[in-house]
């Protein structure tokens, strides 16, 4: 698969990426490039095989339903960019 | 002191040859003397390392001490510590004072380890030379002319300078087993599941896995015993029970073991050089009553084009918290909501990051999912079905870490696919969440060559005994890059 | 042309546990902002989720209530987009294994047959934080409190064809996910919330038409007029020559229309993959069937049971377990009193009217079960007639007392003394001559007013029937 550097637009506003106007040609070359390259994964027939998400046959624990952790705004806003009364603060959000 | 390996450093502070606060302030001179040409470090923490040297000390003399306390090593810049900065090597969380500490930090803590620091990485762990760090690159101790491999390279890079005892690190391709190869050092990829990834920034959560950075087995393994065990924070850890991995090391018996040689790991591509050395470390193990056959991963060849779907769909979603609201960086004067995120990302974040991120993007979008991510997660099967078969026949497969030593700065940063093939023994590994070891075996060339030890699942503990013994016949791993003993 | 609509509804609705789906952080309403949102809820760099047992029992619980397959194994993933209340920049919940599949419930919409409505299925995820709007320097403020409460996400199929069978389907929900303690319904803060597929047809036709989605609807009067104003303006599109096109509507309550969302730049691809974080949701018959231990009796169930075991019409049935409170309050009323009947009278008569009147819930009745028996029993003895009854019931309501205190205070107490009650027959004849002769040429329809006399002698008290009796015996005697 080829992407042209409109595809490279593309997928950079669905992840949110501003890429440079002088850099989408390069992005675009890379990114043809490692996909040619997974590409080589269709050399195996794979229909009858099961995906695996999970390096082990593991299954999900239950957590007891208790409340352990307490108010810690204070030490979880001293590191945020922007904040007022308690709140982030963000460029309005037009609904 | 510095050559010490840290059973011999425990063994002097529990005689009291020597006191953590000398060892620590011996390892923080050394650090401020010698990293300013190796760039291993992003920080370093000298109060907090003297504050709790002290309190090894006391720990010490009120003979309330582990194997591990009063010890002095590094964390890799992943992990998250309390109160000190967070980078991941990223300009994203150049500001991030993590608020709480990983389990693994938590953990060695108790056991009494002394943080000097924390090291440089490629930038959220992408990369295998270290050089796409924001905070430049880490030069390798042997040839500062040369990487010291990635991503845990700046972890690598100050333990075989010495400049600590050892260091953390994380794997999630080949970023701990690699460097540890490209600068003459043991490193342990855990079993999956075996230690905590709470507090461990992710890059693919069903592929990271962090375990230690050492000049040999037997530290590896008294890491390893701090550092493991379930943890009800993470999902993913298990609750099998952890050993005394040192106390295990010399009951690994050699003989009578059936090692088993891949021939997919010694095709073309190996470096002739690294080819010997372990062709060398081979005869030694046959010398100590290994039985050694050849067996076959046929979907040896498929694994980083597999990974290279996996990971990047992961991280394209792990890395979507970085958005410049509640932490990290955040562009000036965002004109709107989507210029914050774009331009939030699009600064904080460094190229092979954004390549990572848009490749796993696309491989989740509609319309090629099925035929990338879940092609992947289906050759992911059939790749960890190869190790299975393999395991029914050998009890350990051996084989070369990397495929050359420490190659020169700036030698591959502009071609992403010949980078990607650096990790092209290291990967099917953590595809299949199997434990794996790579330990020094020879020099080619002057550089250090690794050599890797694949275990069955939850086989840890005969991987550290296997390159324990190794290591009593050996003295591969006491060689200290020249300059720095 | 006739049209048919066609309908199909997902309710949100919030699970009631102590702790969120994968942190250990309150869920408890109305807290400062962000007082309530742990790292977990933050997304913070390298937090990672643990499924809370309670939302997984929970939701076990209305699938098994609601007749459906609880799957032995469901798995989460990981819904991708990127919004200011979206910490994580994606939602964790179930996709293409849901926890519970193919359920029903059975609706009976007001004058029309009975219906049973399929549910496709129903999936446990995690709530969003909330935006505020207000001015912040002309910037929005982000609360993560209520990001990462647990939801169950209950999916219908497009079996629903009007408005008031969409009402009356989530009024049964509703009532249900009350009954079973799963949720507490309430709608004001955001715990039962609904969005609904609309889409219209020439009646008689397979094919379905576009569809539009309708959010913003938190009551059910809101759903009804919503629904009602979409069907009319997708025929009036229609009929015009127009198109549907498929998009999200926002429904306005004060100009009572549904409007379009302002289109999306660019279609939304949330790229879902299992979460790699969290397992598979594997759960055993032992878990199951412990769950299945802890159901209450149904609503459907129980409004039999009443029919059935307490002689009740189906309506009384109905209205008395409209609520898990109220069937409770009638069932305890019952067994205070001994009688099912009379029960059931004052309840749905004096004790709703009371309670409608003055806005609260049965759970706020100032005469409870215990009290509303003692009075019953008070009739059954005759004590009391049933006319001072009502008086007797509207002192305790101001709280005067239990029956019996009131009763003594007022001096209600019904006169059975069979002397009192003859002197005062004898008394009542002896004044009015003239109708007891009209009595006895046979016209009995003045009984009634001397029964009314002595009643009035006796200020009510007097019991009704040995007066009747005592009366027709001096009479004919």
């Amino acid at each position: 698969m080829s992407l042209s550097e409109d595809d490279v637009k593309r997928i950079a506003r669905l992840a949110r990426l501003e890429i440079g106007a002088g850099d989408a040609p390069r992005y675009a070359h890379d990114l043809s490039a490692i996909l040619a390259f997974v590409e080589q994964m269709g050399a195996v027939d794979t229909a009858a095989v099961t995906p695996m998400a999970h390096p082990l046959d593991a299954v999900q624990r239950l957590r007891e339903d208790a409340v352990t952790e307490g108010d810690a705004r204070a030490a979880f806003q001293a590191v945020a960019p922007r904040v007022e009364r308690g709140l982030y603060l963000v460029p309005r959000v037009i609904e | 002191m510095h050559s010490k390996t840290i059973a011999e450093l425990s063994a002097d502070l529990r005689a009291r040859r020597v006191s953590s606060l000398e060892l620590t302030r011996h390892f923080l001179d050394r650090v401020s003397r010698l990293d300013p040409g190796l760039n291993a470090f992003v920080s370093v923490t000298p109060e907090q390392a003297i504050a709790a040297a002290g309190a090894a000390d006391r720990r010490l003399a009120a003979g309330d001490a582990g194997p591990l306390t009063g010890i002095p090593i590094a964390h890799k810049d992943l992990f998250c510590t309390r109160g000190v900065k967070t980078s991941c090597g990223s300009r994203m969380l150049d500001n991030f004072i993590a608020p709480y500490d990983a389990t693994v930090v938590e953990r060695l803590s108790q056991a009494g380890v002394v943080m000097l620091g924390k090291t440089n990485m490629d930038e959220f762990a992408m990369g295998s030379s270290n050089e796409t760090s924001w905070y430049g690159p880490v030069c390798n101790p042997w040839d500062r002319a040369r990487v010291p491999g990635g991503s845990s390279g700046g972890s690598a890079a100050a333990v075989a300078a010495r400049l600590a005892p050892a260091a953390t690190g994380t794997d999630t391709g080949g970023s701990i087993r690699q460097p540890a190869a490209l600068c003459g050092l043991t490193g342990l990829k855990p079993t999956y599941g075996r230690v905590s990834r709470y507090g461990m920034i992710a890059f693919a959560s069903s592929l990271d896995q962090s375990g230690p950075i050492a000049t040999s087995a037997e530290d590896a393994a008294l890491l390893l015993t701090a550092m493991a065990g379930f943890d009800p924070r993470d999902s993913t850890s298990l609750e099998h029970p952890v050993p005394d991995y040192r106390a295990q090391l010399d009951e690994t018996a050699v003989a009578g073991l059936t090692i088993g040689l891949p021939r997919e790991y010694f095709g073309d591509g190996l470096d002739p050089g690294v080819a010997r050395a372990v062709e060398e470390a081979i005869a030694v193990y046959r010398r100590l009553g290994a039985n050694v056959v050849e067996i076959s991963l046929p979907n040896s060849a498929l694994a980083v084009p597999t990974y290279y779907v996996v990971a990047p769909a992961e991280c394209s979603s792990n890395l979507s918290r970085f958005d410049g609201v509640r932490f990290g960086y955040r562009c000036d004067e965002p004109r709107n909501l989507l210029d914050l995120y774009e331009r939030s990302r699009g600064e904080g974040f460094g190229a092979e990051v954004k390549r990572r991120i848009m490749i796993g993007t696309y491989v989740l979008s509609a319309g090629y999912y099925d035929a990338y991510y879940l092609k992947a997660q289906r050759l992911r099967r059939l790749i960890s079905e190869d190790f299975r078969r393999a395991f029914a026949e050998v009890d350990v497969i051996l084989g070369p870490t990397a495929p050359t030593t420490a190659f020169p700065l700036g030698a591959k940063q502009d071609d992403p696919l010949t980078m990607y093939l650096c990790d092209i023994y290291t990967i099917a590994v953590n595809l299949a969440g199997l434990p794996a070891l790579s330990l020094p075996c020879g020099l080619a060339g002057g550089l250090p060559v690794g050599l890797q030890l694949i275990g069955d699942y939850f086989d840890d503990g005969r991987l550290l005994g296997l390159a324990h013994a190794y290591q009593r016949e050996t003295d591969w791993h006491r060689r200290i890059p020249p300059g720095y003993e | 042309m006739e049209w048919e609509a066609v309908i199909g509804l997902e309710t949100h609705v919030q699970l009631l546990t102590k702790s969120k789906i994968f942190s250990g952080a309150s869920t408890a309403y109305g807290a400062e902002p962000n007082t309530q949102a742990c790292a977990v809820d933050l997304g913070l760099p390298g937090v990672l989720p643990v499924l809370n047992r309670e939302a997984v029992r929970l939701a076990v619980k209305l699938g098994l209530a609601i007749g459906a397959t609880i799957q032995p194994r469901s798995v989460f993933a990981r819904k991708n987009y990127f919004y200011p209340d979206l910490p994580k920049g994606y939602q964790i919940s179930q996709y293409e294994l849901p926890i519970v599949s193919d359920g029903r419930l059975e609706i009976l919409p007001e004058g029309a047959a009975a219906k049973t409505v399929t549910i496709v299925r129903a999936h446990l995820e995690e709530d969003a934080g909330k935006s505020l709007h207000e001015d912040f320097h002309g910037m929005s403020g982000i609360d993560l409190n209520r990001a990462g409460t647990p939801l169950l996400e209950i999916v219908t199929a497009p079996d629903l064809r009007s408005a008031a069978e969409a009402v009356a389907y989530l009024k049964k929900l509703h009532t249900l996910v009350r009954y079973l303690e799963v949720s507490d319904g309430n709608m004001q803060e955001g715990s039962f919330r609904c969005d609904a597929n609309v889409s219209v047809r020439p009646r008689g036709h397979e094919k379905l038409g576009t569809r539009t989605e309708l959010k913003n609807l938190n009551s059910f009067r809101f759903v009804e007029r919503a629904i009602e104003f979409e069907i009319e303006r997708q025929i009036e599109v229609l009929e015009g020559g127009g198109t549907i096109a498929q998009e999200t509507r926002l429904y306005d309550p004060d100009r009572h229309e549904t409007r379009s969302m302002r289109s999306k730049e660019e279609a939304y691809d949330y790229r879902y993959f299992p979460d790699p974080d969290l397992l598979p949701v594997v759960l055993d018959e032992a878990f199951i069937e412990a769950v299945r231990g802890t159901l209450p009796e149904l609503p459907d169930a129980r409004r039999e049971r009443f029919a059935r075991d307490y002689g009740l019409s189906a309506y009384e049935a109905e209205v008395l377990t409209a609520s898990r409170e109220l069937a409770d309050y009638y069932e305890e009323a019952v067994r205070a009193s001994g009688n099912a009947k009379l029960s059931a009278h004052f309840v749905m008569g004096d004790i709703l009217g009371a309670l409608n009147k003055e806005g609260r819930e049965i759970s706020a009745a100032p005469v409870g079960p215990a009290l509303l028996g003692g009075l019953i029993r008070r009739i059954d003895d005759n004590t009391i007639s049933g006319k001072l009854a009502k008086q007797v019931f509207e002192s305790m309501w101001a709280g005067e007392g239990d029956a019996d205190a009131v009763i003594a205070k007022k001096g209600l107490r019904q006169i059975t003394d069979s002397g009192a009650i003859e002197q005062a027959v004898d008394q009542v004849l002896a004044a009015n001559p003239q109708q007891v002769e009209q009595f006895r040429a046979g016209k009995d329809k003045v009984l009634g007013f001397l029964v009314g006399q002595i009643m009035k002698a006796t200020q009510g008290k007097a019991n009704p029937a040995q007066v009747n009796e005592l009366l027709l015996k001096k009479l004919k005697g």
